[in-house]
């Protein structure tokens, strides 16, 4: 059962991607969204059998991979509670990502492509979350890594995008840097990159040392940040997070199912499953604790300042899997996949929504150019909103609250209830990003559907309207969204911000007001549909499976050792003071108040504050500096080295002193050289080894 | 086995090379894709008549010519890899030059069947001298065939070539006299054997390293390859490229290993450094390349050095994983060549910049440029993962620092190799020439496919090609184990707070190794 899950979207990614030209593009499509949906109503029992406590974990064996010597290392299928919970989060977002594409792609002249596409990330990502050892878990993240490549650059036309498939692809390698030598660490230590077999003797080598790079240094510390790095690059972790908001440079479906929902999230499964030998160093989780506050703060800054509707979604991605790491930091296993869980959904639902505004607008993304939208498309504001109250936790203790509710609040608990120095640090930053988070959420709601239409402004507005009137509709799907792209650098930090060269917050008075007679369509059925089964999933994800996740009894009942599952830390956690509790609710509600009064209430006010706050608003709006930062530090050094070392190393150096130095030296001294170099050198050659030949032969029989 | 199969496998590329001078261009394509043929079919043969549990040597065959000199012949596993390689690379590159070779065609023929006899003797030849006189013949094909078919600067590329080779032939040959008159036999299994005296193999090794590193090529040596590449017809390329930078690994395991272990142990920096210096080197040279023949030279420079340092961690994963690199990088970066091929004989240009956006209208070309693309990086599911991944697992247990700079090579491997990928094959269609361009004949599907599915098929199961060398890199292991390096790595027992009893086993692992 569990190969035909993992499998069948493999075939139907080889059958659309590689016949797709030949069997057309209902059928591709239908292959591989069928394949899908088979794959997802096979992944619900699975989890369910876990909820109500009657699966065990299992193995199924697949075939022999690797052996060499000591090293074993085979195909093989794991399910336990820690992959059910994945396993219904991926087939489920990738089902209704499937049919979602169906509407929002039709346009598109390389379906098939896109669909196998999608099919084969699938895939990648289910190998990944049944890996029963780190090899097969590195397969499935490199897998996933290809299919994003792919599906970032699917618009391959557009410089934009292959510059950010080939970012993700390297920044991501970065990280597998370091997920490589872990697992080669993990090898030298325990002998055996079997997942089980490593965390049962985990506990047993707290306390080595181990030598790196001449330095001794604490063995489980070592391993687990090793491994730590790979899951830092994958989810898009401070440091390596650049490539992420880059990466929606792909279509949105892409960005809700690989770049929201499930590939950023295996950094967190990857902690989670191997979260027996993270509790064996303190100060491998204190480096994750910190990394993933910082992650949740720094993120949720930036998402407050952009412009892009897509890049907003994105920080905000960022952010929460910084969440979901300093809950792991904090031993808080449950409750970081609790809110890996409740966030696929209502962040899938996010960009899916996001992607019926811009499939309503015509391609615009710029939410300086969107407002008024709510009675335009109202189904689709009505899923936004659902994903919003989800994402900024909206409830009432003990009544009923959206899907975030529950599980950004047991995160903040935890860190608080931890009671250690980075857990309260990250309790802090956790608070304050949630008022972040709650501002930017609500000012993208406000911005896009509330307020009066701001389109006329918008190039493919214009397009749209121009079109409508005389022209055919004649222009590739994204024909207007390129041509815009090209007019900014690709790596310059206003690419969210096309159209004017000065970006201005949205609100500022000089932008154009009014509809330039163009109407918003609500999207069509297949479309609508995953916004409708994942709204249900924000507004019901958290109420229904809390007990399950991180209920202090049910939690161990449901996790059954898949996981470190602390019951005490989780008992302190429904013990914390009352303000603990109700600080989250506070500040959501401080966020929503500051986001209506700047974008309803008195649209001036963010104008003015950017006057004001020049120097910090440009910071956060060109996102920290990082990818200035690392062009300076990285990119620009290592074409320069590079070109050094070719010009003055080969050229200069090697071959200067080398063959042409010889070739020099002998056509100086004797005519032997002309021979040589006027086609006589395969003669000579032929000579020269007779002679040693005839050498040799002379040598052995003397 | 009575039946001379190698005898066979060598004769019939000599047979066919004969009979190619002898007819005209049309024919002697043909003669020569024949021969090419039977002599896989005879490799296939090779491979299933092969026993993984039998003999150290099989196939043996012993026929004395004159004093010493006998023609012995006779392959192991290692051997046997190698061999099949090479005869499944040979129909590929006669067809490479079904189109593009429009001059002298059965010389051309001929010359790389005689290729093909002399690169196979390499691999079976158990007389140390019958080695080197296969080992360095097979270098004068390769030589004619640059200077004669290759490119504008082919002169320039052949004689340094030539310069390159010719003083490490001379050293090698000199050291190998020494060991016969030392050992007392040419016999090669006797020679493995034979323990040479430990100062003495200090030389030898050198001697032999001159030769080797050369052909490898390791850093500094390496600069006669990618003008070679540039300048060699693309069939030439994929030989080149695909077994005969194998002949010096293949060297260093059959007789640098067995026969001077200590040296070896103490030459572990040199060459340990030399290839760590050659993964970052030529990676960040081959990413400013902007000829793609030089681009993918660059980057076999990079790849072999995985090559070397796998073989000299002295453990099993590092050999093992040494000789996956050397099977997957003769497919793939023989199959990129063959990639530029392609484009080079609809266009005439290996300039990068004169492509891009061919996935328009050359779909199938672009799935298999990916495809090798991919595997070039080592993704997992890909041939070269497999041996990319055993040899720095195994450089990890040898020592931290080499594996730490050697594994920075799977990031920059990616960035030159995406980035040469993007800037042909993805982009705008905007030049009318390349738009113009066909997607692959039939003919070039041929090429591309069986590399293809074997790529994948050594990524999703190896085991069918390390099976039948583990046994024999179980004797080089067994033979250098005791000069093994120590490891920097070592770690202690743990002290866990609740004595475990799994702590005790696991630190027992830990030092076995």
């Amino acid at each position: 059962m569990i190969q035909l899950l993992v499998f069948l979207p493999l075939l139907a990614a080889i059958v659309a991607g590689l016949g797709g030209r030949i069997i057309g593009n209902v059928p591709a499509k239908a292959v591989t969204t069928a394949s899908l949906f088979i794959s997802c109503a096979l992944a619900w029992p699975i989890f369910l059998g876990y909820l109500s406590g009657s699966s065990e974990a299992q193995v199924a064996h697949v075939l022999t991979w690797i052996v060499s010597g000591d090293l074993k290392v085979d195909w093989a299928l794991r399910v336990d509670t820690l992959t059910a919970v994945m396993l219904v989060v991926v087939t489920t977002v990738s089902a209704l990502v499937h049919l979602y594409s169906w509407g929002y792609m039709a346009e598109d002249p390389s379906q098939p492509r896109f669909f196998a596409y999608l099919s084969l990330f699938t895939f990648a990502m289910l190998m990944l979350v049944t890996s029963d050892n780190l090899v097969q878990m590195f397969f499935g993240w490199e897998g996933v890594g290809l299919a994003s490549y792919l599906l970032i650059g699917f618009w391959y036309h557009k410089p934009s995008a292959n510059a950010a498939a080939i970012k993700a692809f390297v920044v991501n390698r970065v990280g597998d840097f370091g997920f490589s030598l872990g697992i080669f660490g993990t090898f030298l230590v325990f002998g055996t990159v079997s997942i089980p077999a490593i965390l049962e003797a985990a506990p047993g080598m707290a306390g080595s040392t181990i030598g790196f790079l001449g330095y001794r240094v604490d063995t489980m510390t070592l391993l687990c940040l090793l491994l730590f790095v790979g899951a830092m690059g994958k989810s898009a972790q401070l440091g390596l997070h650049t490539w992420l908001p880059d990466a929606m440079e792909g279509p949105t479906p892409v960005s809700a199912l690989i770049h929201a929902a499930t590939m950023v999230t295996a950094g967190v499964f990857m902690v989670c499953r191997l979260s027996p030998m993270f509790e064996t160093s303190h100060a491998a989780l204190t480096v994750v604790t910190y990394v993933g506050a910082a992650t949740a703060l720094f993120a949720a800054t930036v998402g407050t300042t952009q412009t892009d509707i897509k890049r907003v979604i994105a920080y905000s991605t960022c952010s929460q899997l910084g969440y979901m790491f300093f809950a792991a930091g904090v031993g808080a296993y449950g409750a970081a996949m609790f809110h890996l869980f409740t966030h696929a959904f209502f962040k899938a639902l996010l960009f899916l929504g996001a992607g019926s505004v811009i499939h309503a607008m015509h391609h615009e993304q710029d939410m300086r150019f969107y407002g008024g939208l709510r009675k335009s498309i109202p189904w689709t504001f009505a899923a936004m909103t659902a994903g919003t109250l989800a994402i900024t936790g909206v409830g009432i203790i003990d009544v009923f609250g959206f899907a975030g509710f529950y599980s950004k609040d047991a995160i903040i608990e935890s860190a608080y209830a931890s009671a250690t120095q980075a857990g309260g640090i990250a309790f802090f930053v956790g608070i304050f990003a949630a008022l972040l988070t709650s501002f930017y959420s609500w000012r993208l709601v406000f911005l896009t559907f509330f307020g009066t239409p701001r389109w006329a402004a918008s190039e493919h507005i214009q397009h749209a309207v121009h079109d409508a009137h005389g022209h055919g509709h004649d222009h590739d799907h994204d024909h207007g969204h390129a041509q815009h792209q090209q007019d900014a650098d690709h790596v310059a930090p206003d690419e969210g911000a096309g159209h004017e060269p000065t970006a201005h917050d949205p609100g500022a008075e000089d932008v154009v007001h009014g509809t330039a007679g163009y109407h918003p369509h609500e999207s069509p059925i297949p479309m609508m549909i995953p916004l409708g089964v994942l709204s249900l999933g924000a507004i019901f994800a958290g109420f229904v499976f809390a007990g399950a996740f991180v209920g202090a009894d049910a939690g161990e009942h449901f996790w059954k050792g898949a996981i470190a599952f602390n019951e005490h830390l989780v008992h302190a956690s429904h013990e914390v003071p009352l303000w603990v509790k109700l600080s989250p609710g506070i500040v959501m509600l401080i966020g929503l108040l500051t986001a209506w009064m700047a974008y309803i209430r008195d649209p001036s006010i963010p104008g003015r504050f950017t006057a004001t706050f020049r120097g910090l608003y440009s910071f956060l709006l060109h996102k920290w500096y990082w990818d200035e930062l690392y062009d300076f530090v990285f990119v620009k050094p290592a074409f320069a080295i590079g070109r050094f070392l070719w010009k003055r190393g080969d050229q200069g150096t090697i071959d200067r002193f080398g063959p042409d130095g010889i070739s020099w030296v002998v056509s100086a001294t004797g005519a032997a050289a002309r021979r040589l170099q006027s086609g006589y050198v395969y003669t000579y050659a032929l000579v020269m080894l007779l002679g040693l030949a005839g050498l040799a032969t002379w040598a052995m029989v003397r | 086995m009575s039946f001379p199969i190698l005898s066979l496998l060598l004769a019939v590329p000599v047979l066919g090379a004969i009979a190619c001078l002898f007819v005209d261009d049309a024919t002697a394509r043909r003669v020569a894709l024949i021969t090419t043929l039977v002599d896989l079919a005879l490799g296939v043969v090779l491979w299933v008549g092969y026993d993984p549990a039998g003999a150290q040597w099989q196939f043996v065959e012993n026929a004395p010519v004159f004093g010493r000199f006998a023609w012995a012949l006779g392959i192991d596993g290692i051997a046997m890899l190698l061999i099949v390689l090479t005869v499944f690379l040979m129909p590929i590159c006669i067809l490479a030059s079904w189109e593009s070779i429009t001059k002298r065609v059965p010389e051309y023929m001929a010359c790389f069947l005689v290729m093909e006899t002399l690169l196979l003797g390499v691999f079976m030849a158990q007389d140390i001298f019958l080695f080197y006189l296969f080992f360095e013949a097979g270098l004068i094909p390769m030589y004619l065939i640059i200077g004669i078919w290759g490119g504008a600067r082919r002169i320039y590329a052949s004689y340094k070539f030539f310069l390159y080779t010719l003083l490490g032939s001379i050293l090698m040959l000199i050291a190998m006299l020494w060991m016969v008159n030392e050992a007392g036999t040419t016999y090669v299994p006797e020679l493995m054997a034979h323990d040479f005296p430990v100062h003495a193999q200090t030389w030898l090794f050198l001697a032999f390293f001159a030769s080797f590193a050369v052909k490898m090529p390791m850093w500094p040596v390496h600069t006669w390859l990618p003008d070679a590449h540039v300048e060699a017809p693309t069939a030439g390329s994929v030989i080149l490229a695909g077994v005969m930078l194998k002949l010096a690994g293949y060297g260093f395991i059959r007789y640098s290993l067995p026969m001077f272990p200590e040296a070896s142990s103490q030459f572990f920096w040199l060459v340990m450094g030399l290839s760590m210096i050659a993964v970052v080197y030529t990676s960040l040279v081959a990413l400013v390349q902007t000829d793609m023949k030089k681009l993918i030279a660059y980057s076999s420079v990079a790849h072999m050095a995985f090559v070397t340092i796998g073989l000299f961690t002295f453990n099993r994963q590092g050999l093992e994983g040494a000789m996956m690199v050397m099977l997957g990088h003769g497919l793939v970066s023989g199959a990129l060549f063959l990639c530029v091929g392609v484009v080079y004989d609809r266009l005439h240009t290996r300039e990068i910049a004169r492509y891009g956006g061919l996935v328009e209208n050359m779909p199938k070309y672009a799935f298999f440029f990916l495809l090798f693309t991919m595997a070039s990086v080592g993704l997992p599911g890909t041939s070269n993962f497999v041996g990319e991944f055993l040899s720095l697992l195994g450089a990890y247990h040898a020592n931290s620092w080499v594996a730490f700079v050697a594994t920075t090579g799977v990031i920059l491997g990616a960035t030159y190799a995406l980035y040469l990928y993007a800037r042909v094959v993805y982009g705008p269609l905007d030049k009318p020439d390349v738009a113009a361009m066909l997607d692959l004949s039939p003919r070039e599907v041929a090429m591309l496919l069986p590399i293809g599915i074997i790529v994948i098929w050594m990524g999703v199961y190896p085991e069918s090609f390390i099976a039948p060398m583990r046994a024999d890199v179980g004797r080089v292991i067994a033979r250098i184990e005791r000069a093994a390096p120590p490891s920097d790595a070592r770690p202690t027992a743990g002290h866990p707070a609740p004595a475990g009893h799994a702590a005790n086993n696991v630190a027992a692992h830990g030092e076995a190794h």
